[in-house]
């Protein structure tokens, strides 16, 4: 790895960054790439988020579905664990709640195939620091 | 096109089914289920204006729907792309309708500040850190700016430490810095004990380099190269996390050698707390970091003067850590904007308890506790009444209805006795017994009292026994006052924070519930039904039938009667274990 020597340096890598996470959303079938985080602190863990990351992971790949599969830190919906969020290419990002394999199944089936919501969203209600 | 309707608990009880019902009939009398679809949605944190309904993707937000209201919304909204003016929310300060839940500010009670990147970033990848600006604080700092500029700006920010007792962290660092040393430490304190407090585990797991970031700043503005991050080993993925994001800053050269080009050089050490509670206190945990027993020592000397090694060492909570980076890119103004006169920015709490959305939330200082529990938190349990809310974990006090429009800042929790603690906010029902909460706090402090000072170690037992005689129903009138002299005693005298703040839970329910330490006393009740030994079992002689099952069942034959006549409870016997209560299939057994 080569190392940040400057703070132009660190703002270069930053925007290299920004355009490859973009790039990585608009590779071959820019249409397409799904984009899913799953919620793993503790918590999430505990209440089954690992499995559910496996078997998104596996499951894109066994139907065909571009996407990519990562895990972050706690989304702060403790009630609702597991809990992931779904990026559709051209949509806002939806949080879902209560992710067991089943649901995660129907998740896979209905949102991303189809554009078809599911019960369990968690609606969003804070706000980031970016728009203040 | 969807229709969102609210499936938390709170908009449940206002018949949220029966809306999503009506609404996916009415679809599909006009052919529309094909084309509009009825989703069911956890809590959107406004109960107070529930049942919601949102209509996506214009984001119509419709408040207290009734399932009536099902076929106007389909054939205004939905057929005719009409919004139904009176189901929207109206302003309270404008009077006007807002129809868009994005222009609802108000409704918006969170913001994400130490938080910011918990459940945004793979904490385990640095390149996400930075392309959210991670590192650019650094940066910024130590190309740009004199240390003595960094600590004016954290000072002009009004940051407070987030640990509890909310010193100022500006001027705390200008102290280490003005300490001469051939070598200082900046330590985060991450051990993390109150009962039912997440806050600093969430960060450190969602967000290492945040803490990371603000070490070496830190370390940069006082002067110290090294930097050491106490932790509790029953932390594992946090500290995981933290290796991972401490080898992934020293590959890019954020830590180590000549940061930056600039000269200045920082690195991190972890170092591992066996989980006592008093450790949180920062001379025991320097002294434990040092191999020594986790035991506190008199102030002065600060740890800013004599800390870690007997040198000059700077002591903050994470929270307060994760805070630094956004106020060094954002400005000190902008943090100083949000919060109450004396308390800037915001608080991540960690709800707990009797609480629908069990949850970690970030709000700015100056919400009040009406706000995070029945709107954010979405309310009580089982529709039960709210009866108090426990604050700043063993240390802390319970809050009740009489606080609940109180704005939360560190001012405000003292003055209500209380305070703020490092976030927990455990929420309790009309079940609770106000007594024995007391007790249990007490128990935890008996056990994790280190015993080096008298008051503490011999007080908070003595405590513990009285409550516990209330409980069993043996208390007197005299013990109340015990408990008050001994309370202050141990709060005067006490060598740390520990015991100075231990008796809190006692005082503030004596304060808050003095008629239930009444009625444990005098009545010999326990108003909430908790206290075992207060409770007893009687049989409705009316309602018996005489089947004998509880006589069966229970295991001291403390029960007795003939077949198919009333059967009675012998409570000289009886247990009080409730096999019978369970096993009664006519209700005829009930708690006295």
């Amino acid at each position: 790895m080569v190392k940040v020597k400057s703070l132009a340096d660190l703002k270069k890598i930053k925007s290299e960054l920004q355009s490859k996470l973009d790039l990585r959303e608009k590779s071959e079938h820019p249409e397409k790439i799904v984009q899913v985080k799953v919620a793993m602190a503790t918590c999430g863990i505990a209440s089954g988020a690992k499995q559910v990351m496996d078997f998104m992971i596996e499951e894109f790949e066994k139907r065909g579905i571009d996407a990519v599969v990562t895990q972050t830190g706690c989304m702060g919906y403790c009630y609702a664990e597991p809990t992931i969020e779904v990026t559709v290419p051209g949509k806002e990002p939806i949080v879902f709640g209560y992710v067991n394999i089943q649901k995660a199944d129907t998740i896979i089936e209905k949102y991303v195939k189809n554009g078809e919501l599911v019960d369990g969203i968690i609606p969003v209600n804070y706000e980031t620091i970016e728009k203040q | 096109m969807h229709l969102l309707v609210c499936g938390g608990t709170g908009c449940r009880a206002s018949e949220s089914d029966a809306i999503l019902e009506n609404l996916q009939s009415t679809l599909a009398e006009n052919n529309l289920d094909g084309e509009v679809q009825v989703v069911k949605t956890g809590c959107f944190g406004f109960c107070e204006k529930g049942p919601i309904v949102k209509v996506m993707p214009d984001n119509t937000f419709y408040t207290q729907v009734k399932p009536e209201d099902a076929k106007e919304i389909v054939a205004e909204h939905v057929i005719k792309g009409r919004k139904v003016n009176r189901l929207l929310y109206l302003d309270p300060e404008n009077k006007e309708h807002v129809a868009d839940s994005k222009h609802m500010g108000f409704y918006k009670k969170q913001i994400r500040i130490a938080l910011r990147n918990c459940g945004f970033i793979n904490p385990e990848n640095i390149d996400e850190y930075i392309s959210r600006d991670g590192y650019e604080a650094l940066a910024k700092c130590i190309t740009n700016m004199k240390p003595q500029e960094v600590i004016d700006e954290i000072k002009a920010s009004g940051l407070r430490g987030r640990g509890g007792a909310g010193f100022p962290t500006g001027l705390k660092w200008e102290i280490a810095s003005k300490n001469a040393a051939d070598q200082k430490y900046v330590v985060c304190n991450a051990d993390e004990g109150d009962p039912g407090a997440f806050m600093d585990r969430s960060v450190l797991e969602g967000d290492p380099h945040s803490v990371i970031e603000a070490m070496a700043i830190c370390g940069y503005c006082m002067g110290a190269t090294k930097g050491l991050v106490y932790i509790r080993a029953e932390y594992p993925l946090a500290i995981e996390r933290l290796k991972i994001a401490i080898d992934q800053s020293r590959e890019y050269g954020l830590l180590g050698e000549d940061i930056l080009g600039t000269g200045f050089a920082f690195d991190l050490e972890l170092r591992y707390g066996a989980g006592a509670f008093v450790c949180g206190e920062e001379t025991a945990l320097i002294h434990s970091m040092e191999g020594l027993r986790g035991e506190p020592t008199v102030k002065p000397p600060f740890p800013a003067e004599k800390g870690y090694l007997g040198k000059p060492s700077n002591v903050n909570n994470v929270e307060t850590f994760a805070n630094i980076p956004v106020i060094i890119n954002k400005g000190a103004k902008w943090f100083a904007s949000l919060g109450t006169e004396k308390s800037k920015g915001t608080k991540v709490f960690a709800l707990a308890g009797k609480i629908n959305n069990v949850g970690l939330i970030e709000v700015p200082m100056g919400t009040t506790l009406r706000e995070i529990i029945f709107e954010i938190g979405g309310g009580i349990k089982d529709g039960k009444k709210f009866k108090a809310v426990q604050t700043g974990g063993p240390s802390g006090g319970c809050l009740t209805e009489k606080h609940l429009d109180t704005p939360i800042d560190y001012d405000n929790l003292i003055a209500s006795g209380s305070m703020m603690g490092s976030g927990g906010m455990i929420v309790m029902d009309e079940d609770d017994c106000m007594v024995s909460i007391a007790k249990y706090y007490l128990d935890f402090t008996v056990e994790e009292s280190c015993g080096k000072c008298t008051p503490c170690r011999v007080g908070n037992k003595r405590l513990y026994e009285i409550l516990d005689k209330i409980t069993q129903g043996n208390g007197t009138m005299e013990d109340i006052d015990k408990l008050r002299n001994l309370s202050n005693v141990i709060r005067d005298t006490s060598l740390c924070g520990l015991g100075q703040t231990s008796p809190n839970p006692v005082l503030s329910t004596l304060d808050n519930f003095y008629d239930e330490y009444l009625a444990h006393i005098k009545d010999h009740k326990c108003p909430a039904g908790q206290c075992k030994a207060l409770m007893q079992y009687v049989i409705n002689q009316e309602a018996c039938v005489g089947c004998t099952a509880c006589a069966r069942v229970c295991p001291v034959n403390a029960i007795s009667g003939e077949r198919k006549k009333p059967h009675t409870i012998d409570t000289a016997i009886c247990i009080k274990c409730g096999a019978c209560y369970e096993k009664c299939k006519f209700d005829a057994i009930f708690i006295n």
